[in-house]
C-alpha cells in the first residue's frame, strides 16, 4: 500500500547526497569521513536538514522538570535537557548517511573533474575464472542442486502418478539429481597497486601526517573504483626504510635524519619480488618534507626514479607536506629533472586546505 | 492494509470495547490495524496516515525511525489517528499484553478525539481529506515538475506554525479580500459628509464650522482605518498569505493544504498533556482492574512504568496527565474543593480531609471534555501536586554552562509551564502591515514575551517568506532587549535597531 514513503525515502536520500556533495570539499579537507569508513560503505555525518521556522532559542528558555536535587544542582550539558520542554519541541539529530565507496569516487571525480584511468595494458591481459552457470545431469556430490532435483522428482512423481497431495513425500530417484557446471570465462584482468611510502623523520608532525591519511583516503577511494582488486603496502623511512602495516603507518614517528633513497630502494624491491610489471598497474606516493639529508642522497634518488622506478609505474606523485620547520628542496630537485615526464607529478600541500589541489594534480592525469 | 486480526486479539478487542463503554468512554468505531515494525514505521513517519503528498521529511523521518529502531533506542507502542472511523495500529510481535494495552490506551485517546470541544471542528474525514491533498499534489508535481513544487512546499511548511491557534473554534476565518479596498480621499472628500438641510444663509449657524470639522475628522479617521491593511493585526498569517500574496492557483491551493493540515494537527499540541494523560489512565484502569490475566501481571507492570516513567529531571507528559487526573479523581471523591477546603487552615484536617461525595469519575469526564493543556494545568495543579510530583522549574547557567534547577516554588513552576504551553510554546507573529510603507511590503510583528527568537532562523524563515509574498518582507522583534527590524529584499537580509 505505501509505496509513497519509500519514494519520500528515496527523495531525501538524494537531498541529503547533493548535500554532501555541496559540502565534498568541506569534508575532503577536514578528514571527518576518513576512520568512518566500512567495507563498502562510509558514514558521512550530515546535519538534518530542518526546515527554518519562527520559533524561541533554546538557551534562555528554562522549563519544567521533576525530580530530586536542591536549587543549583546541576541537570547536565547537554542539549538533551530541551526534550523536557512538555511543550511541542523537537531535538536535532545528526544523520549519519552511508554513501557507497563507488559513490563517493563518482562525486570526486566530478568535483575534481578527474578523467577515467586509462588502466595499462587493457585487455591484454587476461585471466580464466570459473564461473558456475550452468546445470548438468552429471557431476560430483558436493555440487548436487537441491532445489532442482526436487523439482525433477516432483515432476516425474506427479507424471507417474506417484505423487499423492495427502502424503507428499518426493524421493528422488538417480536420474532426479542435477548438478552445477561451470564455464572457464576469459576476463580482462586489471589490478592495481598502491603504495604509500612516508617519511617518518622527527620533522613529520602530526598535523602533517593527518594530511597524508586525509589525502591517501581519497586516492585510495578513487583508484579503488577505477580496478577490480587493489593491494596496498606501506612503507616507512627516516634514514632507513622499512615495510609496515597501515596503522604503524599513520602512527609511527622516528627522530632520525632523512634519507629518501632508502625508501624508493626499498619500494622496488617490493615490486619486483612481489609483482609482475606487466600485470599490475601500480602507483606510488611518497609524502615527506622534502628536507633530504644530502645532495648526494637526492640525486641517487633521481637516478633511481628515472633508471628504475618510473619506468614500472603508471604513476609516481611525490606531495610535500609544509612542516613547522618549513619544507626543503626535495619537490625542486624533482621538478627540474622530471620536466616532461607525465609518470611523475609532484604537488606542494601547505596545509588541509591544499588537499583538495593536490588531489586534483595527482589524479588529473588520468592514469 | 486490511489486516484481519488474528483471533486471539480480537476477543480481546471486543473486551476491552465493552468495557470502555461500561465506564462511559464514547468513541468512534476504531478499527486496529497489524502491520509489521517496517510497516509502523511507515505510518508513523507519515503521521498516522498511510496516503499523504509526497515529501522528503517524511522520508527523513521514516529514516530516523528505522535507524533509532534498528538500534533499539525506540518504540512506538501506539498510532492512532483522529478520524471517524477511528484507526489506530497495533505491530505484530508484540506479546498479547501489550496489545491489549494498547487497545485500551487508544480507546482513551479515541474518547478524547471525539469528546473534547478542542477537536470539535477538526477533520473527521481527515483521512480521505489527506488522501485528497496527495492526489492533488501528485497532479501538481506532474504538470509542474517534483522540485519546484517541493520547494514551494518547503517553503509553505516553513511558516506552518503561524496559524492562530487558537481560532480553532472558527474553523479559521481568513481575511476578506474587501478589506483591501484603499478608498482615494480626494473623490470622495465631501461623500458622507452628514449636513442638515437648509437654506443657503442660514448654513453657518445650522451647520457651525466646528460641526463640520467634527464630521471630517471622524471621516478622516475612517480612512485611515479602511487604508491599514489588515485592519487588525492578523495572527492567521498563512490565511493572509493565500488571501493576499500573489501567488499562483496552484501556489494557493498548496499553501490551503499546508495551512488546512496545520490546524487539524493544532489541537493535538494544544491537548498533549491531557490526552496522553486521559489515555495512560484509562488504559491503566481498564488493564489492572479487568483485562490481566496473572500471567500478565508483570510484563504489563514493566511496559507501563515504561510509557510513564520520567527520567531524573525530566518531564513526561504522559506521566504529568495521568497523576494530574488521579489528583482531580481524588479530591472531587473527596470533597477536597471549594469554599470550605480552601479556607481550612489546618494542613491536618486538609489531609484527612473526606466528604465521600464521590464526584471524582464525573468531574474527570467533565475535564476531559472542558480543557486544553493550558487551562487544565493553569486550574487543577496546586501546590500539593507539585510537591508530590517533586517539580521544579530548571534554566540554564551561563556561568557553569549547565542546565540546573532553579527552584521548588509551586508558583514559579505552575508559571513557567504555562508558559512554555502557551501558544503551543510557539512565538506569536501577527501581521501588521500588508503594504508597509506604502510600497507593498510585508511587515510581520513578533509579540515579544521575554523570549528571544532563534535569529539565524527567523532570517532563513523570512526569506521563505519572501519567496512567498515576493515583496521585501520585514520581521519586528526584539534581540536581547533590544528592538531589531530584520528585512530581507530578494537580495540580502538587513538588520536595523527599532523601538
Amino acid at each position: 500500500m505505501i509505496s509513497g514513503i519509500k519514494r519520500d525515502h528515496q527523495r531525501f536520500k538524494q537531498i541529503v547526497k547533493g548535500k554532501i556533495k555541496q559540502n565534498l570539499k568541506k569534508y575532503m579537507t577536514q578528514g571527518e569521513i576518513v576512520g568512518r569508513q566500512g567495507k563498502d560503505y562510509v558514514s558521512i555525518p550530515v546535519h538534518q536538514i530542518d526546515l527554518p521556522h519562527f520559533r524561541f532559542g533554546q538557551r534562555q528558555s528554562g522549563g519544567v522538570g521533576s525530580g530530586e536535587g536542591q536549587p543549583g544542582t546541576s541537570l547536565g550539558q547537554d542539549g538533551d535537557q530541551n526534550g523536557q520542554k512538555a511543550g511541542s519541541s523537537e531535538g536535532e539529530h545528526t544523520l549519519d548517511v552511508e554513501v557507497s565507496l563507488q559513490e563517493l569516487a563518482e562525486m570526486l571525480a566530478q568535483e575534481l573533474e578527474l578523467p577515467r584511468i586509462q588502466p595499462k595494458g587493457q585487455g591484454s591481459l587476461s585471466a580464466q575464472k570459473n564461473r558456475y552457470t550452468g546445470i548438468h545431469n552429471v557431476g560430483p556430490n558436493n555440487l548436487r542442486h537441491l532445489k532442482r532435483t526436487y523439482r525433477e522428482a516432483l515432476k516425474r512423481q506427479i507424471v507417474s502418478g506417484q505423487y499423492d497431495p495427502q502424503n507428499p513425500v518426493i524421493v528422488p530417484i538417480k536420474r532426479d539429481f542435477r548438478y552445477r557446471t561451470w564455464k572457464n570465462v576469459q576476463q580482462p584482468q586489471n589490478n592495481a597497486l598502491i603504495i604509500y611510502m612516508m617519511d617518518v623523520s622527527g620533522s613529520m608532525g602530526d598535523e602533517q601526517k593527518e594530511i597524508v591519511r586525509t589525502e591517501s583516503f581519497w586516492i585510495d577511494t578513487w583508484i579503488r573504483s577505477n580496478y577490480k582488486d587493489i593491494d596496498i603496502r606501506y612503507i616507512i623511512h627516516d634514514a632507513t626504510a622499512r615495510e609496515v602495516d597501515e596503522n604503524t603507518f599513520y602512527h609511527t614517528r622516528e627522530s632520525g635524519g632523512t634519507l629518501i633513497s632508502s625508501a624508493y630502494k626499498l619500494c622496488l624491491d617490493l615490486i619486483q619480488k612481489d609483482y609482475s610489471v606487466d600485470e599490475w598497474n601500480i602507483y606510488a606516493f611518497h609524502f615527506s618534507d622534502g628536507d633530504n639529508w644530502s645532495a648526494e642522497d637526492t640525486k641517487l634518488c633521481v637516478d633511481l626514479l628515472k633508471s628504475d622506478l618510473v619506468p614500472k609505474l603508471n604513476l609516481f606523485c611525490y606531495g610535500q607536506v609544509e612542516s613547522r620547520y618549513g619544507s626543503g628542496q626535495f619537490i625542486k630537485d624533482l621538478m627540474e629533472n622530471f620536466q616532461s615526464d607525465e609518470r611523475l607529478v609532484t604537488s606542494k600541500i601547505e596545509n588541509k586546505e591544499a588537499i583538495y589541489r593536490s588531489l586534483k594534480e595527482f589524479l588529473g592525469k588520468g592514469k | 492494509m486490511r489486516h484481519q486480526l488474528p483471533p486471539e486479539l480480537h476477543r480481546a478487542h471486543q473486551e476491552i470495547r465493552e468495557i470502555a463503554r461500561g465506564y462511559g468512554l464514547n468513541t468512534f468505531d476504531i478499527i486496529f490495524e497489524l502491520v509489521d515494525y517496517d510497516e509502523i514505521n511507515e505510518v508513523a513517519a507519515l503521521g498516522g496516515f498511510p496516503n499523504r503528498y509526497p515529501h522528503w521529511r517524511f522520508g527523513m523521518e521514516y529514516d530516523y525511525l528505522n535507524k533509532t529502531y534498528t538500534y533499539g533506542l525506540q518504540k512506538i507502542y501506539e498510532l492512532v489517528i483522529n478520524n471517524d472511523p477511528c484507526y489506530a495500529y497495533l505491530q505484530k510481535g508484540n506479546a498479547v499484553v501489550d496489545q491489549k494495552l494498547v487497545m485500551a490506551h487508544v480507546y482513551g485517546h479515541c474518547d478524547f478525539f471525539k469528546n473534547n470541544m478542542w477537536f470539535a471542528h477538526t477533520n473527521r474525514k481527515m483521512l480521505d481529506e489527506m488522501a485528497n491533498h496527495a492526489t492533488r499534489i501528485r497532479e501538481f508535481q506532474d504538470q509542474l515538475g517534483v522540485e519546484v513544487v517541493e520547494d514551494f512546499i518547503d517553503q509553505c511548511l516553513s511558516i506552518d506554525n503561524l496559524i492562530d491557534q487558537y481560532s480553532v473554534f472558527q474553523n479559521a476565518p481568513a481575511a476578506k479580500k474587501s478589506s483591501l479596498l484603499v478608498e482615494d480621499p480626494e473623490s470622495d472628500a465631501h461623500r458622507g459628509l452628514k449636513k442638515f438641510q437648509n437654506k443657503d444663509y442660514l448654513e453657518n449657524f445650522v451647520n457651525p464650522r466646528s460641526f463640520i470639522e467634527e464630521q471630517e475628522k471622524r471621516k478622516r479617521e475612517g480612512q485611515e482605518k479602511l487604508r491599514k491593511f489588515p485592519a487588525r493585526p492578523e495572527r492567521d498569517v498563512l490565511a493572509f498569505l493565500v488571501n493576499f500574496a500573489p501567488l499562483e492557483g496552484w501556489q494557493q491551493e498548496i499553501l490551503s493544504i499546508v495551512r488546512e493540515e496545520a490546524y487539524y494537527f493544532a489541537p493535538q499540541a494544544a491537548t498533549k498533556i491531557m490526552n496522553e494523560g486521559w489515555a495512560s489512565y484509562w488504559h491503566s484502569t481498564i488493564m489492572t482492574k479487568h483485562v490481566l490475566k496473572d500471567s500478565e501481571v508483570v510484563d504489563y507492570a514493566d511496559h507501563h512504568s515504561g510509557t510513564v516513567s520520567s527520567r531524573p529531571g525530566q518531564l513526561n507528559p504522559y506521566k504529568l496527565g495521568i497523576e494530574l487526573f488521579r489528583d482531580i479523581e481524588e479530591r472531587w471523591n473527596k470533597g477536597k474543593f471549594g469554599k470550605e477546603y480552601d479556607e481550612c487552615e489546618d494542613s491536618g484536617i486538609k489531609e484527612r480531609w473526606d466528604k465521600q461525595i464521590g464526584l471524582g469519575r464525573q468531574k474527570i469526564f467533565e475535564v476531559r471534555k472542558m480543557h486544553n493543556d493550558v487551562t487544565f494545568i493553569d486550574s487543577f495543579m496546586n501546590e500539593e501536586f507539585c510537591e508530590r510530583q517533586k517539580l521544579f522549574t530548571y534554566g540554564f547557567n551561563r556561568r557553569t554552562g549547565q542546565y540546573e534547577i532553579v527552584d521548588r516554588d509551586w508558583r514559579k513552576v505552575k508559571s513557567q509551564l504555562l508558559f512554555s504551553l502557551s501558544n503551543f510554546g510557539q512565538p506569536i507573529i501577527l501581521v501588521e502591515d500588508g503594504n508597509y510603507q506604502n510600497r507593498g511590503e510585508l511587515l510581520l510583528v513578533h509579540q515579544h514575551e521575554g523570549l528571544d527568537l532563534e535569529y539565524d532562523k527567523a532570517t532563513e524563515t523570512l526569506k521563505n517568506i519572501f519567496a512567498i509574498w515576493s515583496r521585501p518582507v520585514h520581521l519586528m522583534t526584539k534581540h536581547n532587549s533590544q528592538g531589531k527590524l530584520l528585512s530581507f529584499d530578494g537580495k540580502e537580509v538587513h538588520e536595523k535597531d527599532a523601538a
